[in-house]
């Protein structure tokens, strides 16, 4: 490994690391709503609700995320009536494109999370706040809520992680994310042992701060 | 329990005669299989195209046992280097840039390089040229790359990456354009007939071949592109430390432009002679 070489190359790729962070960022502030909507929807007693709900996340947990952002950014500038209407002005940019991929990927995970979350909550406890006298909405957002975030919070950790990784599929929708650059250089220079191995540890030190925020929250809502 | 022993230690002298027996004297190609009509696949997924048929014809004048293998573009100096095969003919331009890596036979083929837009587009009707050679310079190339550089200003044009394409553009000659770059020409041409770039930059041929196989109005613009930054024709990439290689096919491609074979695949493949 040639250290100035690497150096060299280190401040483009920090500077790329940005676009991966606000692309992980804004998908999961998306896909908790996406995740969140899709959970409730699951308990829903109306079959089709249900349905729609299943469904969405079977489909979206069981295709590749390379080929559903294919399909998102090649697939659909296919379609022509796509491509007429004002849906045209967010699918033409690659960055609009990823972004909705990857919220949907990760909405679709995270309502698994949640969906559990829920389920693990104890009877007892719903019953102890109509109890009380508590409003259904009350008792979702005072309770219910409450608990299942700090239950899927292990679960929704991993998550966060899997998404920032899967981040670097944008650079298959011509960003230039990390992984867009970490290539870019390579095509230029030809030597990919030390950008991947650059790039590769920007990633884990990504990774090592998630975790330990995750860590960090798990212990300081510790109800035990 | 006896029988698995041996079963197994029987399977692992095939496999090793098998890899023995695979690398002796035999001649590894890489090609990229995805640029038209250069490398390409067919439905079946067989290689085939300009370069498979005249690398096959190669092989037996080198007298060599030779197998092709596929290497997406990105990586293929790269793969080169880290002897995943010995040769490089993916259509791949010498430029001196690629020269400080690896070496290059003499060129077997001629690649001209061409914008492309969708009919229709603003950019259709420049006046320049028919013709420019970076090499040579002068007035009417200075004169071309200034009506290029207005007409190009603020546009998006995709390359695929890693090509003499895409240095050509980031190279400054025309202005500060926005380049965006494809892992594969296909994804290129996908984006052009879509209207997310506002054209696109490639060897001519591969815009051609995709117009008639597509039937989407991809047209030509502006001036066909040779030299500087586009490099000397296309040839065969190799190992520096491979010099008995390097003579070898440089023999084996005198033999070919001789007895007129790259002229008939040239012709068979592209529609005109691009042999040199």
């Amino acid at each position: 490994m040639d250290i100035n070489f690497a150096l060299e190359h280190f401040p483009r790729l920090l500077k790329a690391t940005k676009l991966t962070i606000e692309l992980t960022l804004l998908s999961l502030f998306f896909g908790i709503f996406v995740g969140v909507f899709f959970a409730i929807l699951r308990t829903s007693k109306n079959k089709i609700l249900f349905f729609i709900a299943y469904y969405y996340s079977y489909i979206l947990r069981g295709t590749p995320l390379l080929v559903q952002i294919f399909i998102i950014y090649f697939g659909l500038a296919q379609i022509e009536w796509i491509r007429e209407s004002f849906l045209w002005i967010f699918l033409k940019e690659p960055y609009s494109c990823a972004i909705l991929a990857f919220t949907l990927n990760t909405g679709a995970y995270t309502s698994e999370i949640f969906r559990s979350a829920f389920e693990t909550i104890n009877k007892g406890i719903v019953e102890a706040a109509n109890g009380l006298g508590l409003s259904k909405l009350n008792t979702f957002f005072k309770i219910k809520l409450p608990i299942a975030i700090r239950q899927s919070l292990p679960a929704y950790g991993n998550e966060m992680i899997l998404m920032l990784k899967g981040t670097s599929l944008a650079s298959t929708v011509t960003l230039l994310d990390l992984t867009g650059v970490a290539k870019h250089i390579i095509s230029t220079t030809f030597r990919p042992v030390e950008v991947f191995i650059i790039a590769g540890s920007i990633y884990l030190i990504m990774t090592f701060v998630v975790h330990n925020f995750i860590k960090f929250l798990e212990r300081r809502y510790d109800y035990n | 329990m006896k029988n698995i022993y041996k079963f197994f230690l029987s399977s692992i002298a095939a496999l090793a005669i098998f890899l023995t027996s695979a690398q002796a004297d035999s001649i590894r190609i890489g090609t990229e299989g995805a640029y038209p009509p250069w490398n390409a696949k067919d439905e079946s997924g067989k290689l085939i195209g300009f370069e498979v048929e005249l690398a096959n014809f190669l092989c037996i004048y080198m007298q060599a046992d030779c197998t092709i293998v596929e290497q997406d573009w990105d990586g293929m100096i790269p793969g080169l280097i880290m002897r995943k095969y010995d040769a490089i003919m993916a259509g791949m331009s010498i430029t001196d840039e690629r020269m400080k890596t690896i070496n290059f036979s003499q060129g077997y083929a001629d690649e001209v390089a061409s914008l492309a837009v969708m009919k229709g587009s603003p950019l259709e009707g420049m006046d320049t040229p028919k013709a420019i050679n970076l090499s040579i310079g002068g007035g009417d190339v200075k004169k071309a790359l200034k009506t290029l550089t207005a007409a190009l200003a603020g546009k998006t044009i995709g390359v695929q990456t890693a090509t003499i394409h895409q240095n050509f553009l980031e190279s400054g000659d025309v202005g500060s354009v926005k380049v965006r770059t494809y892992k594969t020409q296909d994804e290129v041409n996908l984006d052009l007939a879509a209207g997310r770039i506002d054209a696109a930059l490639a060897a001519a041929v591969a815009f051609t071949d995709y117009a008639e196989k597509s039937g989407k109005p991809v047209v030509l613009v502006g001036p066909t592109f040779s030299g500087g930054a586009f490099g000397n024709g296309v040839g065969v990439g190799i190992r520096k430390d491979d010099t008995d290689l390097l003579k070898k096919f440089n023999k084996a491609i005198n033999t070919a432009r001789k007895n007129g074979k790259i002229s008939e695949l040239a012709i068979k493949w592209f529609g005109f002679d691009a042999s040199m």
